[in-house]
């Protein structure tokens, strides 16, 4: 096995990873960067994201109120701390991706245009027509290339990490062109690999979108954070999943049932106007939008399609012209995938699930439990989108917070000594038989997409929009008893170049783990808030009881242990959520009680 | 919705290193719906049928840039290419053309990735700025010059569709040379003449014999043809213009 020595290793190349890198070889260009990606950078999936990054940019506009529209749609269940550092930093990382490059949108003055979002009160999301992602990454990527000291492992997929003397020490990795494992030696470790979304069936995510850093962590003892709260996003193709950006909403469309009745306004979030009035109507936060969509369905007011009930988007009223400058992706996909011309027809859409908000649990440095491991992006919880994360608060994210771990796994890397290599190689060694192994193995009889289908259906079943206590007690049932059947798992291919099936199987195995931590969580919480909602004698938020993180615990070969973490309270007591008239309410009454 | 099932035969170029001396056809019976991508059959096959077939993919929206493979002898994303537009004929799905195979429907990207890193790919600031002077100003208009040039997605079907990148593996192509306009025409940039060096060189723009074909398969409508040929241009320009200045042409 071959070893490469580096200082920090990252893992996981898209937003977060990169940006991390960055900011380790800009710190100190002395330090030898590994930055892991299971794909080409470019392929992963920040490269999807559409409809922008929140920053706080109008002369209106104010951090405290971003601070307070992130903290709400979290329904209180954020790190206020960290909140309020992540927005006051937004926009200076956006201003430093400007000057990196980023072809943001522009106003005829010249300046970086933002547009409303869901939840947001102000106009704050700065975007790159409806491709910011893409172009967020793009730019990181091709900035990336500036630095010499980031020696980039693309399409190699990490096995495990290498802990020793309490610390990480390293990552272990597969290089898929050749089937040859390496041991990246290193003092720190920032783990960037993304979300899990992928447990799930009718999900927005790419396919490499399978929680491999979280399962990494997990196994290793540090504990998933918040892992029940799953973003559905409620403007999804039928069947695929795929995005059609909340900018559609932000630049005035409409959601309509079968009726053509914007519905919304029956769900608290009215009155519905005909332009779109920021926290209001289509502008609600996402969970809303969703549980919205779920008593639609229970009332017969959705529409019948191949692919389960559906509600209208409807854009025709923003005209072609506006609609092809502003949201071009989404006019070619409604084209392309559902032979819908936007300006013409309504799009059918469905939620599907978008984002987990929970994961890898680390403080408002990066820094997970386990020392020397830090981590970022949608694999982390940082703890700024509590029970419900905003909708261009992600983007964000991946450069407050890439820029933060790198910077941090940087220092700590510095202040320890290089492990023993001996003892590092041991340990991988013992890993690479482990993941041989699953290929040399014969006589099992059980298919991975079968496997594979039945977790995601599962999930869907047991923690979808509403939960109940039965059906997510079947959910981890049917969880623990497809891990076992795992074990029997059969890897038809035997060869070592490209073998994408031996890598579905690892995947497969992360997940299994990361969907327990989300099932488990989900039972254990016996309340509702933000994207976490019951139906079944829990359907209010209980303050007293479960204003707290959850923690999954690993335990190998059982149910996860769930334990509890206090949540830091700083100037936003938690309040009523309330969107639209009623939101604007309250929002007066508590500002003349602060008088 | 039909309710009789229809089945489509997809023919699969493959190939193992490990074991094949060469890449043979195999064909394989995919039911499929009228909303099921060419992707979504090879994954049908993967799943179903035979779980060594190896090919990238990711996002399924024609935006990670991942799945692109000859259809029909054509270079098209596979995630946006539908099996009701080949059925009842059968459709052939190959490797990307040009490009060595590395396994099945996987290419090597690797000097690919080497020309997107040759040709300086970054910002080098015409007038640097901090951070807390704010952003750079650029009016619509002067996104526009490059706006379309930063919208590639590095899929390389541009690659599989150029017959001079099939002739010489060294020509630094449509998708570089789209990535490097794009800098070179960005407002805030001042880094042209560093990277016209490569565009007048022997790997430079002027093995493009203007066939075209590179921006006719582009998925993203980047136009790389039309980069290459102003990139002709500049360095016509350039040519001249270096026996009357001292610096040489570029700026």
């Amino acid at each position: 096995m071959e070893t490469y020595k580096a200082d920090v290793v990252i893992i996981g190349g898209g937003g977060a990873g990169l940006r991390a890198a960055i900011a380790v070889a800009e710190l100190d260009p002395s330090l030898r960067i590994a930055l892991v990606s299971k794909v080409y950078p470019m392929r992963s999936h920040t490269v999807a994201a559409e409809g922008g990054s929140a920053g706080v940019k109008l002369p209106t506009d104010k951090l405290d109120y971003h601070f307070n529209d992130t903290v709400a749609g979290g329904d209180w269940l954020c790190e206020q701390d960290v909140v309020e550092y992540f927005v006051a930093q937004c926009p200076v990382e956006l201003t430093q991706m400007e000057h990196w490059g980023c072809p943001w949108s522009r106003t005829p003055d010249g300046h970086v245009n933002v547009r409303a979002f869901g939840g947001m009160k102000i106009e704050r999301t700065w975007f790159a027509a409806d491709k910011t992602g893409f172009h967020m990454l793009h730019t990181l990527f091709q900035t990336s290339i500036k630095y010499p000291s980031i020696k980039r492992f693309d399409e190699h997929f990490c096995v495990d990490l290498v802990v020793a003397d309490g610390r990480v020490q390293g990552a272990v990795t597969i290089e898929i062109a050749s089937g040859e494992l390496t041991l990246i030696e290193a003092r720190a470790a920032v783990i960037a690999t993304g979300g899990a979304g992928r447990v799930f069936r009718e999900n927005t995510n790419g396919g490499v979108v399978t929680g491999d850093g979280m399962a990494l962590a997990y196994r290793h003892g540090v504990p998933l954070r918040d892992m029940e709260f799953v973003q559905y996003h409620p403007t999804c193709m039928p069947g695929t999943g795929l995005l059609f950006t909340e900018a559609c909403r932000g630049e005035g469309g409409f959601l309509v049932n079968k009726d053509g009745y914007r519905y919304l306004q029956d769900y608290g979030l009215g009155p519905a106007e005909p332009t779109p009035r920021n926290k209001a109507m289509e502008l609600g936060p996402r969970d809303r939008l969703s549980q919205a969509f779920w008593y639609e369905q229970q009332k017969g007011r959705t529409i019948d399609g191949p692919h389960g009930s559906v509600v209208h988007l409807d854009l025709r009223h923003l005209g072609e012209a506006k609609l092809r400058e502003r949201l071009p992706q989404i006019y070619e996909l409604a084209e392309q995938f559902l032979g819908v011309d936007p300006a013409l027809a309504p799009i059918p859409v469905r939620p599907a699930v978008h984002y987990t908000m929970g994961g890898i649990m680390v403080d408002g440095l990066c820094a997970s439990p386990l020392p020397g491991l830090y981590a970022a992006g949608e694999c982390s919880s940082v703890g700024i989108h509590g029970a419900n994360r905003l909708g261009s608060n992600s983007l964000s994210e991946l450069c407050v917070f890439g820029k933060r771990a790198g910077e941090e796994a940087a220092n700590f890397a510095k202040s320890v000594p290089p492990g023993h290599s001996a003892e590092l190689l041991k340990q991988a060694q013992a890993v690479e038989q482990r993941v041989l192994g699953m290929v040399k193995k014969t006589g099992g009889n059980e298919r991975i997409a079968t496997l594979r289908k039945e977790m995601a259906q599962t999930m869907e079943d047991g923690c979808g929009i509403y939960r109940l206590a039965d059906t997510m007690q079947k959910t981890c049932d049917k969880l623990d008893e497809l891990k076992q059947r795992f074990k029997n798992v059969h890897i038809e291919d035997k060869s070592s170049v490209w073998n994408t099936e031996w890598l579905l199987a690892i995947e497969l195995e992360y997940q299994l783990d990361v969907a327990q931590a989300m099932a488990y969580s989900a039972l254990n919480r016996r309340e509702s808030r933000g994207a976490h909602q019951r139906l079944d004698g829990f359907e209010a938020r209980d303050d007293v009881n479960f204003l707290k993180h959850s923690q999954a615990h690993y335990v190998a070969d059982g149910a996860p242990r769930i334990d509890y973490g206090p949540v830091k309270i700083t100037k936003s007591q938690p309040g009523t959520r309330a969107y639209g008239a009623a939101g604007e309410k309250a929002e007066q009454e508590r500002n003349a009680s602060h008088v | 919705m039909s309710d009789i099932q229809k089945v489509i035969e997809i023919e699969v170029l493959r190939y193992n290193p490990e074991t094949d001396k060469a890449p043979s056809s195999q064909v394989f019976e995919v039911p499929f719906t009228d909303d099921m991508s060419v992707l979504q059959g090879v994954q049908y096959i993967k799943d179903y049928l035979d779980g060594s077939l190896s090919f990238r993919w990711s996002c399924r929206m024609a935006i990670c840039g991942s799945c692109g493979m000859m259809i029909n002898g054509v270079p098209h994303l596979s995630c946006e290419t539908f099996l009701r537009d080949y059925y009842p004929a059968r459709v052939r799905v190959e490797a990307l053309n040009h490009f060595p195979i590395e396994r099945d429907l996987v290419i090597n990207m690797e000097g690919f990735i080497n020309k997107l890193e040759s040709i300086q790919p970054y910002i080098i600031p015409k007038e640097p700025r901090t951070l807390a002077q704010g952003e750079y100003l650029q009016t619509p208009e002067q996104l526009n010059l490059y706006e379309q040039f930063s919208s590639c997605i590095n899929c390389m079907l541009c690659y599989a569709a150029c017959p001079q990148f099939g002739l010489n593996p060294d020509f630094i192509g449509p998708a570089a040379t789209a990535l490097l306009h794009r800098y070179n025409v960005d407002s805030r940039d001042g880094g042209k003449e560093e990277r016209m060096d490569l565009v007048r060189s022997e790997e430079g723009v002027f093995h493009c014999t203007a066939v075209g074909y590179c921006s006719e398969v582009c998925p993203k409508h980047v136009d790389p043809a039309n980069a290459v040929n102003q990139n002709k241009t500049n360095a016509a320009v350039d040519y001249f213009l270096r026996f009357v200045s001292p610096k040489g042409g570029a700026k």
